[in-house]
């Protein structure tokens, strides 16, 4: 897959065609869908903690620069640093130099979507030092040199016969003529060579779900412990975190909690959740002892205060993907970039620019669906109208659109032209299919019919059936 | 400019203006105020119903659980927790003074060493400092009294927990932490643990364990 966002159609097409994909995402799609209803059902009180999870969100949003103030005080309270990026290359920057004071060789790393966003892995390589992912999915696909097709399921794309190749191409100081042919087998594998990287580890990075301003600590959701051996064994815990994930407190974080898991995976609860504040203290006999956070901006301020900011409240469970007839049709990869699905076409165009993702704003039905199970009630078809209109007013559409679309645009403008025009079109097109109820091609319409008939118009426009309804 | 003030001129740019005093005057008491927001009535209830909404929640995430009325029993339901398992008679902990003056002579040949989690430690126990009915969650605070490492190392993970440290909801356990390390201060770490170790990784298959224990038993002391 191309990874420029600018390469959408393309990807999509080849993903169509894509066998193997298609058989992943069949066969586990609806898995999600069902795990979560069943979740939400069991919880009376969910759509109401949705509410508050919304507010909090927009409270720390409206007062931003206080939160992060208080937060990094509390941070250096407890012992820890505190680095700020406005860029990837200042991220990459500052995890470097931490890295590079303590001659870190190896880094193990848990799961962490701010780290894609970065190119952190290519980065450290580049200079010498070996990252490796954790969590069995990125560990997969950190193989395979791909980025994540899901947000919380980054190999969601792939099937077991693909792991166990993968497995067998890496692992290769194991018995060839091993039986990998179940997934326990495969998993049992991943934790035997994963707990010496651990062990050997000088760096762990993790990412962070949550940043709680009144005690200064970092949250990380696992179901896998990878991120808990990542942050505990080795001599140095670096936090990687973008400026949006700080709620004001315990109780507040409880409340986003709640809704986090079961919104993901269906969970009541995720396996592991982490409360970390700081380094090694007086006594203790594990943990690290340099607690670092990198806080990463990368074009989020820009979206502060505009009609896109509701898209900071985003805690990336991925239930907008698992609901998402596009995302579902097509995978993760063939968005582009670092996030996929609905949330990732409204993020996407505010991180990268909408010239280079000009494309995903489209990759929408206008179901809904997204909205409609968004934990933190995000207008996401909003936002995409919103980046519709931003293409439109820069020009990014092909001619032949813009001049449709401006045709349309006069033509609306015009309420009797409007009308007379619709009726018109509603009675041919009626007469046309007359007897079968449907078109099997329409002028101008090839593209969409090509797959598809059109349902025929019954003769009448909405307006002149709802004159008759008045009278 | 530094990145950080580049990044706070840009976002104060972007709030209201000339709003920043009663800013942060709001945000200050809500910090301090740490309001709890809407509790789910699920874990809400007297003792022998917290004890069977989280006994209920565990199992159903592959944990098991067992309630005892002496705490001096806990050393013969390790051991035979340990034999049930196939696992050698051997334990670790941390100086956790209960887990410390428990009469572990009463689990047989059972071994009990001290200190953080190693490699080869097949099994732990460690002390709760609370634990959650309401999605089945053991809270574990870290510090030489129960070692971070001793729940994510060995494959089986046994916790004591005091029924009355058992709470309906995750806020409870908030108001005693606070009562227990001052507003504001956090141990190094507390692991919220729903269960034992699982992935579903590859094709959605749930496994377990991924890569912390395989198996996580909670012995429930009433009336301690």
């Amino acid at each position: 897959m191309d990874m420029s966002g600018a390469a959408f159609p393309d990807n999509v097409s080849r993903a169509l065609a894509d066998g193997k994909l298609q058989y992943a995402m069949t066969e586990t799609g609806p898995r999600f869908i069902q795990k979560r209803a069943k979740a939400r059902e069991a919880l009376p009180e969910f759509d109401q903690l949705r509410d508050q999870a919304r507010d909090i969100k927009d409270h720390v949003l409206a007062n931003l620069d206080v939160y992060l103030e208080r937060y990094e005080a509390r941070v250096r309270a407890s012992g820890g640093q505190v680095h700020w990026a406005e860029t990837p290359d200042e991220a990459r920057a500052a995890i470097l130099g931490i890295c590079s004071k303590v001659n870190a060789r190896l880094v193990t790393k848990g799961k962490s979507m701010i780290s894609e966003e970065i190119d952190l892995n290519q980065h450290l390589a580049e200079n010498g030092i070996t990252p490796v992912e954790t969590d069995l999915g990125e560990y997969i696909i950190q193989l395979r040199n791909e980025r994540p097709s899901h947000i919380i399921a980054p190999a969601v794309h792939l099937t077991r016969d693909q792991v166990e190749a993968d497995f067998r191409k890496a692992h290769t100081h194991l018995d060839p003529n091993r039986d990998l042919t179940e997934i326990p087998s495969l998993v049992e594998e991943a934790r035997a060579v994963l707990r010496q990287k651990y062990l050997a580890a000088d760096v762990g990075v993790t990412g962070a779900n949550f940043l709680i301003a009144e005690t200064g600590t970092s949250i990380i959701v696992t179901n896998e412990g990878n991120g808990d051996l990542t942050q505990n064994l080795p001599r140095v815990h670096i936090v990687l975190a973008s400026i949006e994930k700080i709620v004001p407190t315990l109780e507040d974080a409880s409340t986003i909690l709640r809704i986090l898991a079961r919104s993901a995976t269906g969970q009541d609860f995720s396996n592991y959740t982490t409360l970390s504040t700081g380094p090694r203290r007086a006594g203790d006999l594990d943990g690290p002892d340099e607690y670092h956070v990198v806080i990463l901006d990368n074009g989020r301020v820009n979206v502060l205060g505009t009609e896109f900011q509701d898209m900071l409240r985003c805690i990336r469970c991925g239930a907008c993907l698992n609901h998402c007839p596009v995302y579902n049709a097509i995978g993760g990869h063939a968005y582009g970039w670092v996030y996929p699905g609905p949330i990732g076409a409204v993020v996407t165009p505010a991180l990268i620019g909408i010239e280079n993702a000009a494309h995903l704003p489209n990759a929408s039905t206008f179901c809904g669906r997204c909205e409609e199970v968004c934990p933190m009630r995000i207008p996401i078809p909003r936002m995409l109208r919103h980046w519709r209109e931003k293409e439109f007013e820069r020009h990014l559409q092909p001619a032949a659109m813009r001049w449709g679309l401006g045709l349309w645009a006069w033509v609306a403008r015009r309420p009797a032209l409007y009308r007379r025009a619709t009726a018109l079109a509603a009675r041919i097109l009626a007469n046309q299919g007359h007897g079968a109820g449907r078109l099997a091609s329409v002028p101008f319409a090839s593209g969409w019919t090509q797959n598809r008939d059109l349902p025929a118009p019954q003769g009448k426009t909405f307006h002149q059936l709802w004159k008759e309804r008045r009278r | 400019m530094s990145a950080r003030e580049t990044m706070f001129t840009r976002i104060r740019a972007r709030l209201p203006a000339g709003t920043a005093a009663q800013r942060a005057a709001a945000v200050d008491e809500r910090l301090a105020r740490h309001a709890r927001n809407l509790v789910p009535a699920r874990g809400a209830g007297d003792e022998a119903h917290r004890i069977g909404v989280f006994t209920a929640m565990m199992e159903a995430v592959g944990g098991t659980v067992e309630t005892l009325d002496d705490v001096n029993d806990v050393p013969h339901a390790v051991a035979a927790y340990l034999r049930r398992g196939n696992l050698p008679a051997h334990v670790r902990r941390g100086v956790d003074p209960l887990l410390a003056r428990l009469p572990w002579h009463r689990g047989g040949a059972i071994e009990v060493a001290e200190g953080r989690a190693e490699e080869s430690d097949r099994a732990s126990v460690t002390r709760a400092f609370a634990g959650v009915a309401e999605s089945g969650t053991i809270i574990q605070i870290s510090g030489p009294e129960n070692p971070t490492t001793l729940n994510f190392l060995p494959e089986a993970h046994i916790v004591l927990l005091e029924a009355s440290q058992l709470f309906g909801s995750y806020e409870e356990v908030w108001t005693k932490l606070r009562a227990a390390m001052g507003e504001g201060n956090m141990p190094r770490t507390v692991n919220m643990i729903s269960g034992p170790s699982r992935t579903a990784d590859i094709e959605q298959t749930i496994v377990r364990p991924a890569h912390g224990p395989k198996n996580m038993h909670v012995i429930i002391v009433r009336g301690s």
